[in-house]
C-alpha cells in the first residue's frame, strides 16, 4: 500500500520539482513552448526563469513557500513511516503548495501586487506582469495530487488514490474553466449603472416584464425549447429503434443519414431551409404555380426555428439513445416474451422503460442545447425573441447592458437547474441495470408491427427531409449564386481551397486553409480530451461517492447549460490578464469546447453506465483490482457506444460551433465558422457553402474513423437479430 | 499493472496540467493588430494593401461594432487589439469616454472632406472618419411589380397601408443602422409626430430583423418586397445581381459616420498610427472600390465608386449624431420606440 503510493508520490514529486527548479514559473508569451523562443531569455531573465533561479537570484522570497511544500514529501521518500503520519505530510505538503500558488495567483495582477501593503513588504514590482506558466502550472498540480492522495491515505473514496486524485483534479480543472469565469459575469448582475453594488438593479432587471409573461422571453424560449426537446428525443428514439431492433434494408444508411444535420456548420441549414420553405422559396413557389396559394412567411418565427433545432438537435438525442438501446439486454425481452407477453406488451412495459434514462438524458441534453441555441433564431426567429439572442444583444446591441445580460443568463441557468433536478426525481431511485454478468445469449426481439409501422411513418419522412438539404447544401458550392445564378462552376473552390505550386513549394493559396488548419488541429485536439474528462465524470459520478457530488454534478452543466456568447465574454473577462493569461491562444479555445462540450459526454456515459451492473465493478474489486483497473477493464468496454458517441459529439461540435468562439478567435487562431459566416454575410453563399462541404466531408471522415478505431461493444455472442 | 495505472494517473495530471498552463503574451509586437469591423472581404483587402505598401505586418480580426465594443471593454486593463477599425461615431465616443481610446491626429486629416476634420476635431481627434453611409432603402423589383405595388419613393410611402407585411428594418435595440434612422426620422419629423410615423409603419414591417442590412439581403432573395438600409448595402445586392432598386427618400435622409479609433494602450501603438495614417490615405481608402463597396470615403482624392450613391442624388439632413447617443437618449429612444411601435396593435 504505502510502497505503491510512495512510487506516485515519487513521480508528482519529480513534476513538481521539475516545474518549481527548471521549467519558467511565469507565461513565457511569444508563441507558446515550442516555438523556444523563451529560450534565449532562460534561465536568468526573470520573466524566463523558473521559480528556483527569481527565488534565489531575484530575491523574490514569496516563492519560498513553495519551496518548502515541495520539500515535505521528500522526507517521505527518504524514510519510512506509519500511514498515517505519511497521511498527514502529504495533506499538509498539498494544501500548502497549493495555497502558496493561489495566494500568489491572487497576490500579483498585470499591474503588480493587488494589495499594497504587500508591495512595501516584498519590494514593488514592474508593470505588466506576466501570468503563471508552466512551472506554476506544475507544481500546482503535484500539489494537488499530493493532498489527494493524503486524503485517499486515510480512507477517502474507499482509499483508492487514483478515484481521489481524478475527484481533485476534475473538480479543480471544472471550477478553473467553468465556475470561475462565469462567476466573474455573473457578479455583473448585481451591479448597477455605475458599477456599485446593488439589489434594487438586480430586482429591477429580474422583474423587466420583457422578460416575464405570456409572450415574453422567457415564454418563448420554454415553449421552443419543452417543442425542440419532444419532437428531437421522439424522432431520435424511432430512428434507433428502427436501427437496432428492426430488420428495415438500409437501416445503417438511415442511422448515418440522422447524424448529417449535426455536421453541417451553423447557418448553412437555415440557409437551405429559406431557399427550400422561405417565402422565395422552392416549396412555396411550387404551391404558388400549381394551386395559387398565396406564399407566407411562416418560416420565420416559431416554427421555422423549431424545425432547424429539430434537424440540428435530432442526432445529438440519436447517438444517446441508440447507445442505451443496443445495450438492453435481450434476456429480459426474451422472459417477457416467454411469460407470453404479446410483442407489443414486451415493448412497451419492458423495452421502452429500460429506455427512460436514455430518453431523460436525451431530453435534457436537447432541452439546453435548444435554450443556449443562437443561429437558429437570429436567422430563422423573425420576431421571436428568446434568451440566448437576447442575451447576445443585451452584450453587444445598442445599450450595451451586461448586467441584463448576467440577469438573463441567470434565469436560463435557473431552467436548466430545475429540468436537471426534476430529472433526477424521476430517475433517481430506480434501476436500469440490464448488463450483468450473468450470460446473456438471447436475441433482440424486433420491434412489435405496430411501433415499427409508426416509427417508420415519422422517421422516413424526416431523413428524406435531411437528404433533400443535404442535396442542396453539397451542390450549394457548385453554382455560382445560391439561389439566384445556377450555372455551374468551381471557382468557389478554387477561391476557399487552392493551393499553387511555386518553386517546387506548395503555397496554400486558398482563403479557407489558415481556418481549416485552425479548427482541424483544436477539433483533434479537443475531442479526446472532451471525451476522456466527460467520461471520467460520469464514472465518478455514477459509481463513487464524494460531498458535493451534487452541486459538482451541476457545475459541469454550467457552461453548456448557458448560451456561448456567454461563455465566450465569461472567458475573456477571466482569461484576458494575469494570473491565467489565455486570450488569443490555442489553449483558450480547446479549453472551451473542452468544458462546453463534455456535458455531452458525461450524459452519454451516464446513460450507459446505468445499465451496467454495479456487481462486475464488485467482482472486479473484489479480486482486488483498483478502481482505475475496473474502469480500464470492465466499464470501458462496455460503454464503447458511448466513447463513440462522446467523441463524434465533441469532435463534430468544436468544427461547427460558433457562438462561443466569436469572441475567442485571434488573428493565429481564426475557426472555419467564423470565416463561413462571414463570407456568407457579404453574400458569398458558393463560397460558404464549398467551405462547407468540405468540412461535412472531413467530418463523415472522422465519424467512420472513430467508429472504426472505438469498435463495438460485444456483450453476447450472437448480437445480431434473430 | 500498476506501472499502467501510475502513468495513466500521472497522464491525467499532466493533460490537466498542460491546459492549465498559461498563454503566449504578446511579445515585442511587430504587427499591428486590427479590430475590423468591416465585411470580411474587405478586411482581407485592406490587410493585403497595407502590408504591400507600407511594408509592415497587420493582422485582423473580423467583428461586429458591438461584438469590438464589448471586447475592447473586456480587455480593459490588458488591451490586445491596437486598432478598432471601422467604429460607429456614437460607438468610439461612448468608448473615448471611458478612457480606453488614444487620441491621434493623422497627417492624412488634412487631405479630408470638411465634415470628416468636423468630427474628428469635435472627438478630439480620438476618432477619425473613414467613410460616410448615406440612409434609405431598397425594394425587390420583381416582387413589387408582381403584387402591383406603388414604388415607395419617400419616407412616408412606407406607412401606406398597400405595403402590409412587406418592409423589413432591422431593430433599433440591435442594430445601430436601426437606431439611427429611427433617431433620423424622430429629427426630421420631430418626436412625437415621428413616433406615429414609425407605428403607423410598424402596420407594413414583417420583422424588425436584428443585423441592420439583413432586410435589404432578404428583399435580394425575394423573402421581402422592402428593405430599410444604408444606400450602400442596398447597392451592393443590385451589384452582386439580385432585382434591387435603390431609393435615397424625397423628403431627404440621415447619415452614419464610421470611424477608425487607435485603442490605449495596445501591443503596437506606433503601428496603430500607421494603420490610421494608411486607412485615410487614397491607398486605404480605395481598398473599397476593389471589393465593390460603395460608401462616401472621407479622403477627398479618393476615388468613388461609378454605382455609389452620389451627394448630389441625396439630400441630406443635417441630423445630429449625438442627439440620442447618450446612455440616457439611448433608453429613452428605445423605450418610446418599444412601448408606441413595437407593442403598438397591428
Amino acid at each position: 500500500m504505502l510502497g505503491a503510493m510512495r512510487r506516485v508520490v515519487g513521480l508528482w514529486l519529480a513534476v513538481g520539482w521539475l516545474g518549481f527548479a527548471l521549467l519558467p514559473w511565469s507565461a513565457i508569451g511569444g508563441s507558446g513552448f515550442f516555438a523556444f523562443q523563451w529560450l534565449v531569455r532562460y534561465p536568468l531573465d526573470v520573466s524566463a526563469a523558473p521559480a528556483s533561479v527569481q527565488l534565489v537570484w531575484h530575491g523574490r522570497i514569496w516563492l519560498a513557500p513553495v519551496a518548502l511544500a515541495l520539500l515535505v514529501p521528500l522526507g517521505l521518500l527518504r524514510w519510512t513511516t506509519t500511514p498515517g503520519r505519511a497521511a498527514r505530510m502529504l495533506v499538509a505538503a498539498g494544501t500548502c503548495g497549493l495555497i502558496a500558488v493561489l495566494a500568489i495567483a491572487l497576490a500579483i495582477d498585470i499591474n503588480g501586487w493587488t494589495w499594497p501593503p504587500l508591495a512595501t513588504l516584498f519590494g514593488p514590482l514592474p508593470r505588466r506582469q506576466p501570468g503563471l506558466g508552466y512551472g506554476a502550472a506544475m507544481v500546482a498540480a503535484s500539489s494537488l495530487m499530493f493532498l489527494c492522495h493524503g486524503l485517499a491515505l486515510r480512507g477517502w473514496v474507499k482509499g483508492d488514490a487514483f478515484v481521489a486524485g481524478a475527484i481533485g483534479a476534475a473538480v479543480c480543472l471544472v471550477g478553473l474553466f467553468t465556475a470561475y469565469p462565469l462567476s466573474r459575469l455573473f457578479v455583473h448582475a448585481i451591479l448597477d449603472q455605475n458599477g456599485n453594488l446593488s439589489l434594487s438593479a438586480f430586482q429591477a432587471r429580474l422583474a423587466s416584464s420583457k422578460i416575464w409573461g405570456y409572450g415574453g422571453i422567457v415564454w418563448n424560449t420554454l415553449q421552443l425549447g419543452l417543442l425542440t426537446a419532444t419532437s428531437a428525443t421522439a424522432l431520435a428514439l424511432c430512428f434507433a429503434l428502427i436501427v437496432t431492433r428492426t430488420q428495415f434494408r438500409g437501416r445503417r444508411l438511415i442511422g448515418i443519414l440522422s447524424i448529417l444535420p449535426m455536421i453541417t456548420p451553423p447557418f448553412v441549414i437555415g440557409l437551405a431551409l429559406i431557399l427550400l420553405f422561405g417565402r422565395s422559396g422552392a416549396i412555396n413557389a411550387v404551391l404558388e404555380w400549381a394551386f395559387a396559394i398565396r406564399p407566407t412567411r411562416w418560416i420565420y418565427g416559431l416554427p421555422g426555428v423549431w424545425l432547424a433545432q429539430t434537424l440540428a438537435l435530432t442526432p445529438v438525442a440519436y447517438l444517446i439513445l441508440v447507445g442505451v438501446a443496443e445495450g438492453i439486454s435481450p434476456a429480459f425481452e426474451e422472459a417477457a416474451q416467454t411469460l407470453r407477453a404479446s410483442q407489443l406488451k414486451t415493448f412497451t412495459t419492458i423495452t421502452l422503460p429500460l429506455m427512460a434514462p436514455g430518453i431523460a438524458n436525451a431530453f435534457l441534453i436537447v432541452f439546453i442545447e435548444s435554450l443556449a441555441d443562437f443561429g437558429n433564431p437570429l436567422l430563422l426567429g423573425g420576431n421571436l425573441e428568446v434568451l440566448s439572442t437576447a442575451i447576445y444583444f443585451a452584450v453587444v446591441g445598442v445599450q450595451q447592458d451586461a448586467g441584463r445580460a448576467s440577469i438573463l443568463a441567470v434565469v436560463l441557468l435557473c431552467f436548466s437547474l430545475s429540468l436537471f433536478l426534476l430529472q433526477r426525481r424521476l430517475l433517481g431511485r430506480r434501476s436500469f441495470v440490464t448488463i450483468a454478468g450473468k450470460g446473456d445469449g438471447g436475441t433482440r426481439t424486433r420491434l412489435p408491427r405496430s411501433v415499427a409501422w409508426a416509427t417508420a411513418a415519422l422517421a422516413l419522412p424526416w431523413a428524406a427531409l435531411a437528404v433533400v438539404i443535404y442535396i442542396m447544401i453539397l451542390t450549394g458550392g457548385f453554382f455560382e449564386k445560391w439561389g439566384l445564378n445556377h450555372a455551374l462552376t468551381l471557382h468557389h473552390y478554387a477561391t476557399a481551397f487552392a493551393i499553387e505550386v511555386d518553386n517546387n513549394r506548395l503555397l496554400w493559396t486558398g482563403g479557407a486553409w489558415s481556418s481549416f488548419w485552425t479548427t482541424v488541429t483544436i477539433a483533434v485536439t479537443a475531442a479526446p480530451l472532451t471525451a476522456t474528462f466527460g467520461l471520467t465524470v460520469a464514472y465518478l459520478l455514477d459509481r463513487q461517492r464524494f460531498a458535493g457530488k451534487t452541486a459538482f454534478e451541476f457545475a459541469t452543466m454550467l457552461s453548456f447549460a448557458v448560451p456561448g456568447t456567454v461563455v465566450g465574454i465569461a472567458y475573456i473577462l477571466a482569461f484576458n490578464a494575469p494570473p491565467v493569461e489565455l486570450a488569443y491562444s490555442g489553449i483558450i479555445l480547446v479549453a472551451c469546447f473542452v468544458f462546453r462540450d463534455m456535458t455531452t459526454s458525461l450524459r452519454a456515459g451516464l446513460a450507459s453506465l446505468s445499465q451496467i451492473d454495479r456487481s462486475l465493478d464488485e467482482a472486479s474489486t473484489t479480486m482486488r483490482a483498483g478502481a482505475f483497473t475496473t474502469l480500464r477493464r470492465v466499464v470501458l468496454p462496455l460503454m464503447r457506444p458511448a466513447v463513440v458517441a462522446a467523441l463524434i459529439y465533441s469532435f463534430i461540435s468544436a468544427m461547427t460551433s460558433i457562438s462561443a468562439v466569436i469572441f475567442l478567435t485571434s488573428p493565429r487562431f481564426d475557426m472555419a465558422t467564423v470565416n463561413i459566416v462571414g463570407r456568407a454575410e457579404v453574400g458569398e453563399y458558393g463560397y460558404a457553402t464549398a467551405y462547407a462541404s468540405v468540412l461535412i466531408a472531413l467530418m463523415v471522415m472522422a465519424v467512420i474513423l472513430i467508429r472504426l478505431v472505438v469498435g463495438e461493444r460485444r456483450v453476447s455472442a450472437r448480437q445480431s437479430l434473430g | 499493472m500498476k506501472f499502467v495505472r501510475r502513468v495513466s494517473s500521472s497522464l491525467l495530471g499532466l493533460v490537466g496540467g498542460l491546459i492549465m498552463t498559461a498563454a503566449p503574451m504578446p511579445l515585442a509586437a511587430q504587427e499591428v493588430t486590427v479590430l475590423c469591423n468591416f465585411e470580411v472581404d474587405w478586411c482581407e483587402g485592406l490587410k493585403a494593401t497595407y502590408e504591400k505598401t507600407t511594408g509592415l505586418k497587420a493582422v485582423f480580426i473580423r467583428r461586429t461594432d458591438g461584438e469590438s465594443l464589448a471586447q475592447i471593454r473586456a480587455e480593459r486593463g490588458n488591451p490586445r487589439a491596437d486598432v478598432y477599425h471601422a467604429a460607429e461615431s456614437a460607438s468610439a465616443k461612448q468608448l473615448a469616454s471611458e478612457g480606453l481610446l488614444e487620441a491621434y491626429k493623422s497627417p492624412m486629416v488634412a487631405e479630408l472632406h470638411d465634415w470628416a476634420v468636423r468630427i474628428a476635431d469635435q472627438n478630439k481627434y480620438f476618432q477619425t472618419p473613414i467613410y460616410t453611409g448615406v440612409l434609405g432603402f431598397g425594394y425587390n423589383t420583381e416582387l413589387l411589380a408582381k403584387r402591383s405595388l406603388p414604388e415607395p419613393k419617400c419616407w412616408r410611402d412606407l406607412a401606406n397601408p398597400a405595403y402590409k407585411d412587406e418592409i423589413q428594418m432591422a431593430n433599433p435595440g440591435s442594430s445601430g443602422t436601426a437606431f439611427n434612422m429611427v433617431s433620423t426620422i424622430l429629427q426630421m419629423m420631430g418626436e412625437n409626430e415621428g413616433f406615429k410615423f414609425l407605428a403607423a409603419m410598424n402596420k407594413n414591417v414583417n420583422q424588425y430583423t436584428r443585423s441592420g442590412s439583413a432586410g435589404i439581403r432578404a428583399a435580394g432573395k425575394g423573402e421581402t418586397t422592402i428593405g430599410i438600409t444604408f444606400l450602400h448595402d442596398s447597392v451592393a445586392q443590385a451589384v452582386q445581381g439580385y432585382p434591387i432598386k435603390t431609393v435615397a427618400p424625397c423628403e431627404g435622409t440621415g447619415y452614419e459616420i464610421i470611424s477608425s479609433a487607435i485603442v490605449k494602450g495596445g501591443p503596437n501603438p506606433a503601428g496603430a498610427r500607421k494603420w490610421m495614417d494608411f486607412v485615410l490615405a487614397p491607398a486605404g481608402q480605395n481598398v473599397a472600390i476593389t471589393v465593390g463597396k460603395f460608401q462616401i470615403p472621407s479622403n477627398k482624392t479618393a476615388q468613388i465608386h461609378p454605382m455609389a450613391p452620389r451627394s448630389a442624388d441625396v439630400k441630406l439632413i443635417d441630423i445630429d449624431l449625438d442627439k440620442y447617443g447618450s446612455k440616457e437618449g439611448r433608453e429613452r429612444l428605445l423605450s418610446r420606440w418599444e412601448n408606441e411601435v413595437f407593442k403598438a396593435p397591428k
